[in-house]
């Protein structure tokens, strides 16, 4: 049984609360730094930020309705090699599960990190938040909060929550060492504190936090969110699938792909430490662009748009968490993120897979069997 | 479409499926010229990318053959192969390659007449398959 404390919330300001919490984390003698998305000074932005002093946590917002970044890749350079000292790192669930997706890779270690999951409510793109947040800073985090607890629209104006988050599945952080709840529980009042595993439980143990029991609503509250997600989620992959469902449409829905990689670069599990796109293999010849004109009389510049996509999905669709940093990074607004989703379900499903489940499973391209998919041969080994 | 005539790309490992072409070519057994073969060291080096981009450039389908499995000259190249294709055939028909155009068989060194029935079978199928649709887009 997993051990659940609480978090008293003072004067209906949970974020207050937290940085409390986050301030006694680090006053533990086994944590040496905390990374935890803050509020930037020199402007209202929210960025993860590495802390040592306990004095320097007041700008702490990870409930902001953002993540200019999936933080996962920040975690991967700070554990890639020995840190030389543990570190706390709160995170939403999708870049726990990237992170998870990395540390397979080898592109990062579990063992000075402790992971710190808040339930996830949900984030704006990076445009819309500046649009939400205004100057009201850790304000606007709080009203969105209570808002989205009281089960109010998130939308605003003409924007809302990204799609990404409207079809994430995985809302509550139930592979982090300590798990902050929020989903189901009153949080004007208390946040929940739980250990899932025994390093979070020796932890818990010296921050001497009041116990808890879990609020009798949560779980329900938890599968009604889920629920209304993956009814979101199965209407996206029907349009998606429809949308691309030949080549010609593949071409429409990628048209505006002018080839500057954003969405690689901001995707947490595009592993590869060059991509070959940028490499000498796809510095053609001049002759080439003009043969293939010739060929068929006319070619889109710059070439190699579909086969990009195409060869990043076969790279990382098994490992993508859909955190949606791909359609946040996008200049063009192509929705990149609905198109991996939906060809993720698919190569997910036949591998068996879950990203970001747990550090045990395998990923599937890294692993093979005999007497496996027999049926691709004809029935024969 | 009467004289359509369509291309296979087929990736063939060094030790089964190009021996057995060759003997193929030796035992003067005739099948139809519409493969293009590339020899490869191992059916495990057939990195997606290339089946991806034949596809891309319009072949009419893409054929990967090597050693039975346990025969395999490196072990376990071909399980690795069987694991890539696997994924091109859940990726691919996605996008509207039907998934005859991507086609994994296993032909050992001896199996000369194999390859010719393989290669001959293939052509009225993807002739009844019509042509790759990119080839009429301007895409790459």
């Amino acid at each position: 049984m997993a051990k659940i404390a609480k978090i008293e919330v003072k004067e209906q300001n949970p974020l207050n609360s937290l940085q409390g919490f986050f301030k006694t984390l680090l006053e533990q003698e086994e944590i040496s730094a905390i990374l935890v998305p803050q509020h930037l000074p020199m402007k209202d932005v929210v960025m993860p930020t590495l802390v040592t002093d306990p004095e320097k946590l007041n700008g702490t917002d990870p409930l902001a309705p953002v993540f200019p970044m999936n933080a996962a890749k920040v975690v991967s350079r700070l554990t890639g090699k020995p840190l030389g000292g543990s570190v706390a790192v709160v995170l939403r669930p999708c870049e726990i599960r990237a992170f998870i997706e990395l540390v397979k890779l080898k592109q990062g270690r579990m063992e000075e990190v402790v992971l710190v999951g808040i339930d996830c409510l949900g984030a704006y793109t990076n445009v819309d938040y500046r649009r939400f947040v205004g100057d009201d800073g850790a304000e606007a985090t709080l009203r969105f909060c209570q808002n989205v607890l009281a089960g109010k629209s998130t939308a605003v104006e003409d924007f809302d929550l990204s799609p990404a988050c409207k079809a994430c599945e995985y809302p509550v952080p139930e592979n982090a060492d300590v798990l902050i709840g929020l989903v189901g529980v009153d949080i004007n009042q208390q946040m929940l504190v739980k250990a899932n595993t025994p390093q979070g439980e020796a932890l818990l143990e010296k921050l001497k936090l009041p116990e808890a029991k879990e609020p009798d609503g949560r779980k329900k509250a938890i599968d009604s969110l889920v629920a209304q997600r993956v009814e979101y989620r199965d209407k996206m992959f029907a349009e998606t699938t429809e949308a691309t469902s030949n080549i010609e449409k593949l071409t429409s829905y990628l048209a505006n792909c002018v080839n500057c990689f954003n969405c690689r670069v901001a995707c947490p599990v595009c592993y590869c430490k060059e991509c070959v796109f940028v490499t000498d293999v796809f510095d053609h010849e001049p002759t080439q662009y003009l043969r293939w004109a010739k060929r068929k009389g006319i070619i889109k510049m710059p070439t190699d748009t579909v086969f990009f996509h195409i060869t990043r999905l076969a790279h990382m669709s098994t490992a993508c968490i859909g955190c949606g940093q791909c359609s946040n990074a996008c200049p063009n607004n192509i929705p990149v993120m609905q198109l991996f989703r939906t060809v993720s379900s698919h190569t997910q499903k036949a591998f068996e897979y879950e990203p970001g489940r747990s550090v045990e499973d395998d990923p599937p391209l890294s692993i093979f069997r005999e007497g496996e998919f027999l049926e691709l041969t004809g029935g024969k080994e | 479409m009467e004289d359509y005539q369509p291309t296979i790309i087929a990736f063939v490992c060094n030790w089964c499926t190009y021996t057995a072409a060759d003997l193929a070519g030796t035992s003067r057994l005739s099948y139809p010229p519409n493969v293009r073969l590339i020899r490869v060291m191992c059916t495990g080096m057939v990195d997606p990318k290339y089946v991806i981009k034949a596809l891309l450039e319009g072949a009419d389908a893409v054929l990967i053959s090597g050693c039975h499995i346990g025969d395999c000259h490196y072990m376990n190249g071909n399980l690795k192969a069987r694991r890539r294709v696997k994924l091109l055939k859940e990726l691919l028909p996605r996008f509207g390659f039907d998934e005859q155009r991507v086609k994994l068989t296993w032909i050992g060194a001896s199996d000369g007449i194999q390859f010719a029935e393989t290669i001959t079978e293939m052509v009225p199928e993807l002739k009844a398959l019509g042509p790759n649709e990119v080839r009429n887009q301007m895409v790459l």
